[in-house]
C-alpha cells in the first residue's frame, strides 16, 4: 500500500483530499446493490404484489401492460410481471449454486495439481480436452444426456466451468511455490498440507473471489440460453430464459412478452459483472485500470 | 521451427482424445437402448440380441470406443436417429450458412473491435476510452439472443431496414448475402467485439509504457505510425490469443443466433437435435466443433513468429 500512496501522491495532494470509498468503488456499490435488489426481489417475490405465476387464465390472454398486469399477460393468460419476478429466483440460485461448486471443485483440483506432479499430467489432460469443448455446448451435451430439473442444469453448468478454475489455481499454486516464504517453509519441514492451507490459500482468495463473481455471470446466462433452446429448466419453473423462449412466436405482435424478462435478465448479469469488475480493480491494485 | 509444429501438433492429440472419450461417454450413457430401437417394435428379446450382436453392442466400454474412433478417423460420424441419414451427410448440409456466419462476424468482431481498443488505450481515460469499457462490461451482460431480439425490433421491424430472419447463399449475390447477416453478425459479435477490444486496450497499454514507444514520439515520428507500427505490432500476440479463444464464445453463440434469426445452420441442427434426442449428431456437431476450435488455437500458435520476430521455436 506504501508504493502505492507514493505514486498516488501528487494527484491526491492537487484534489486537496481523498475520494471517498464509495467513488472509489463505485462499480462495486452501483453493482452489489443492484445484485442486492435482485436478491430482495427473488428471496420477497410473494410479497411483491404478484399472483401465482403458472395460474392460466385463458379469458385474459395477451393482455397489454396495465395498472392491473404491469407487464401484461402471455399466450395462457399468465402475469408477466409475476413470472419475472419469481424467475428471479431461479436464475440467482443456478447463478451462485453453480459460482460455489465450481470454485469449491476447481480449487481442489488446482490445489492438488499444482502439488502433485502426477495428478497435474492426467487432471490437466482432462481439463484441457474439457475446455477444448465450448461451455455452451458441453452443457447443452450434458443437458441431453439428462432430464431437465435444477440440479441437472446447475452440475451441467459447473462442470463446463470447472476447468478454469482449476487452470487458475494452479497457476497460482505454481507461482507461489517459487516464492522465498512458501521455499522457506518447504526447507524448515512444515508439512504439505499446512503450507497449502497456511500460505497458498489465503493467496487463492482474491483471485477466486473475483474469478467466482464472473462464473455467476456467465452461469446466468447459460442457464438462460439453455432454457431458451429447450434444454434448460422444465417449463414449470418461471425463468427469465423460459418466459423469453415462450414469448419468442410471439414476438413480432407481443414484444414486451420479451422486453421485461430481457431487461431483468441483462441488469442482474450487468450487476453482477460491475461487482466483478470492481473487486478485481479493488483486490488487485496491479491490475487495475488495466482490463 | 519445424520441431515445434510437430511438438504443438503431437500436443493436440490427447486433448482431442478427452474430446472424443467425452462424446463417446454420451451415447455409451445416453438413455435408451440402441438395438431396441434399431431392431423395430415388434422385435423379440433374441432378436435384439441378435442386433446387439452384429453392431457389437454386447463388447466392452474400451472395444466400441477403439471401433467407434475408428469410424470416425475414417470420417464415419454414425447415422442419425431420427431422419436415418449419415451424420457427415447432414452437417455437410447445415455447414454453408453456420460457417458464412461465424466468418462474417470474425471479420466484422476484429474490424470493429481491434481499432476500438487502440483509440481507448490512445486516449486513456478520455471518453472514448471510457465508452469502449461501459460498451464493453455491457457487451459480456447483455445475452446473444436478447440482443438479437432488440436489433429485429429496431432495425427489422420498427426501421424496415433489413430482413427480420433467415438466410441467403453467397451464390446468390453478395448484397443479399450480407444484408441477411449484418443483424446477426452483430448480435453473435457483441460480446466478441467486447472481449477482443478490452485485450486489446490492456496489451496497448503496456506496449505504450515501453521506452521505445517513447523514443519513436521524442523522435517525431508521426502518431499513427507509432500507434500501428510500433505498439499494435508488439501488442499482437496476446490480441491474437483472445481472438482464438473467443471463438469458443462465437461456437456457443452460433447455437442460440442461429435459433433467434431462423439461420438453417449446424447451430438449429443441434438444437432440434437435443429435442428429439439424436445423439449421433450432438455427437458429431460436438465433435466437430471442438476439432475447429483446438485447429484455430494451433494455428493461433503458431502465428506468434509472423508478429514477433523474437519468438522462435
Amino acid at each position: 500500500m506504501a508504493l502505492t500512496a507514493v505514486g498516488a501522491a501528487p494527484q491526491a495532494a492537487l484534489e486537496g483530499k481523498r475520494r471517498p470509498w464509495w467513488v472509489r468503488n463505485l462499480s462495486i456499490v452501483i453493482g452489489g446493490g443492484l445484485l442486492l435488489a435482485a436478491l430482495a426481489m427473488a428471496v420477497f417475490a410473494p410479497y411483491l404484489g404478484t399472483v401465482d405465476p403458472t395460474a392460466l387464465s385463458p379469458i385474459r390472454r395477451f393482455r397489454p401492460p396495465s395498472e392491473q398486469f404491469w407487464f401484461g399477460t402471455d399466450q395462457l393468460g399468465r402475469d408477466v410481471y409475476s413470472r419475472v419476478v419469481y424467475g428471479a429466483r431461479a436464475s440467482l440460485f443456478v447463478g451462485f449454486m453453480v459460482a460455489l461448486l465450481a470454485v469449491g471443485v476447481g480449487l481442489v483440483f488446482g490445489l492438488v495439481a499444482g502439488f502433485n506432479r502426477w495428478v497435474d499430467a492426467v487432471l490437466m489432460r482432462v481439463m484441457d480436452g474439457l475446455m477444448a469443448i465450448p461451455a455452451v455446448l458441453l452443457a447443452i451435451a450434458l443437458m441431453a444426456l439428462t432430464k431437465a430439473s435444477l440440479e441437472n442444469v446447475i452440475l451441467a453448468i459447473a462442470i463446463a466451468e470447472i476447468p478454469r478454475v482449476t487452470r487458475l489455481v494452479r497457476g497460482v499454486v505454481l507461482s507461489l511455490r517459487e516464492q522465498p516464504f512458501v521455499e522457506a517453509a518447504i526447507a524448515s519441514g512444515t508439512s504439505t498440507v499446512k503450507i497449502l492451507y497456511r500460505h497458498i490459500l489465503p493467496n487463492t482468495i482474491a483471485p477466486l473471489v473475483v474469478q467466482a463473481t464472473y462464473i455467476c455471470a456467465s452461469a446466468i446466462i447459460t442457464e438462460a440460453i439453455l432454457s431458451f433452446i429447450g434444454a434448460g429448466l422444465p417449463p414449470s419453473i418461471p425463468t427469465w430464459g423460459n418466459i423469453i423462449a415462450e414469448g419468442r412466436a410471439f414476438f413480432q405482435i407481443r414484444p414486451y412478452l420479451i422486453l421485461f424478462p430481457a431487461v431483468f435478465l441483462s441488469l442482474t448479469v450487468l450487476a453482477i459483472n460491475m461487482l466483478g469488475d470492481g473487486l478485481r480493480d479493488a483486490l488487485d491494485p496491479r491490475l487495475a485500470r488495466r482490463l | 521451427m519445424f520441431a515445434f509444429v510437430v511438438r504443438r501438433l503431437l500436443a493436440t492429440i490427447p486433448v482431442m482424445g478427452v474430446v472424443a472419450l467425452f462424446v463417446f461417454s454420451l451415447l455409451y450413457f445416453s438413455p435408451g437402448d440402441p438395438a431396441a430401437v434399431i431392431a423395430g417394435d415388434l422385435a423379440t428379446v433374441e432378436d435384439i440380441e441378435k442386433v446387439r450382436r452384429t453392431l457389437g453392442l454386447d463388447q466392452p466400454f474400451f472395444v466400441r470406443f477403439g471401433t467407434w474412433l475408428w469410424a470416425i478417423v475414417q470420417g464415419d460420424l454414425g447415422t442419425s436417429i431420427f431422419s436415418g441419414l449419415p451424420v457427415s451427410t447432414l452437417i455437410g448440409q447445415r455447414v454453408e450458412a453456420t460457417v458464412s456466419l461465424a466468418v462474417v462476424t470474425l471479420i466484422f468482431a476484429v474490424v470493429v473491435a481491434v481499432p476500438l481498443g487502440v483509440l481507448a488505450a490512445w486516449k486513456a481515460g478520455g471518453w472514448i476510452d471510457r465508452a469502449v469499457m461501459v460498451f464493453a462490461v455491457f457487451g459480456f451482460s447483455v445475452p446473444v439472443f436478447v440482443l438479437g431480439y432488440l436489433l429485429i425490433f429496431a432495425f427489422a421491424i420498427e426501421l424496415d431496414w433489413l430482413p427480420v430472419q433467415g438466410f441467403v447463399s453467397i451464390r446468390e449475390g453478395f448484397w443479399p448475402f450480407l444484408r441477411q447477416l449484418i443483424l446477426p453478425a452483430a448480435a453473435l459479435g457483441t460480446i466478441y467485439i467486447a472481449l477482443i477490444a478490452r485485450m486489446t486496450r490492456a496489451a496497448m497499454l503496456d506496449v505504450l509504457a515501453q521506452d521505445y514507444v517513447r523514443t519513436a514520439n521524442a523522435k517525431g515520428l508521426r502518431t499513427d505510425k507509432v500507434l500501428l507500427g510500433h505498439a499494435l505490432k508488439n501488442a499482437a500476440v496476446p490480441i491474437v490469443t483472445v481472438i482464438g479463444i473467443g471463438v469458443a464464445l462465437l461456437i456457443g453463440g452460433v447455437v442460440v443466433t442461429e435459433s433467434v434469426f431462423a439461420i438453417p445452420g449446424l447451430g438449429r441442427m443441434t438444437v432440434d437435435a437435443i429435442l428429439r434426442r439424436d445423439y449421433p449428431i450432438i455427437q458429431g456437431v460436438i465433435l466437430m466443433f471442438s476439432f475447429v476450435y483446438v485447429l484455430i488455437n494451433l494455428l493461433v500458435d503458431l502465428s506468434y513468429t509472423l508478429f514477433d520476430p523474437r519468438i522462435r521455436y
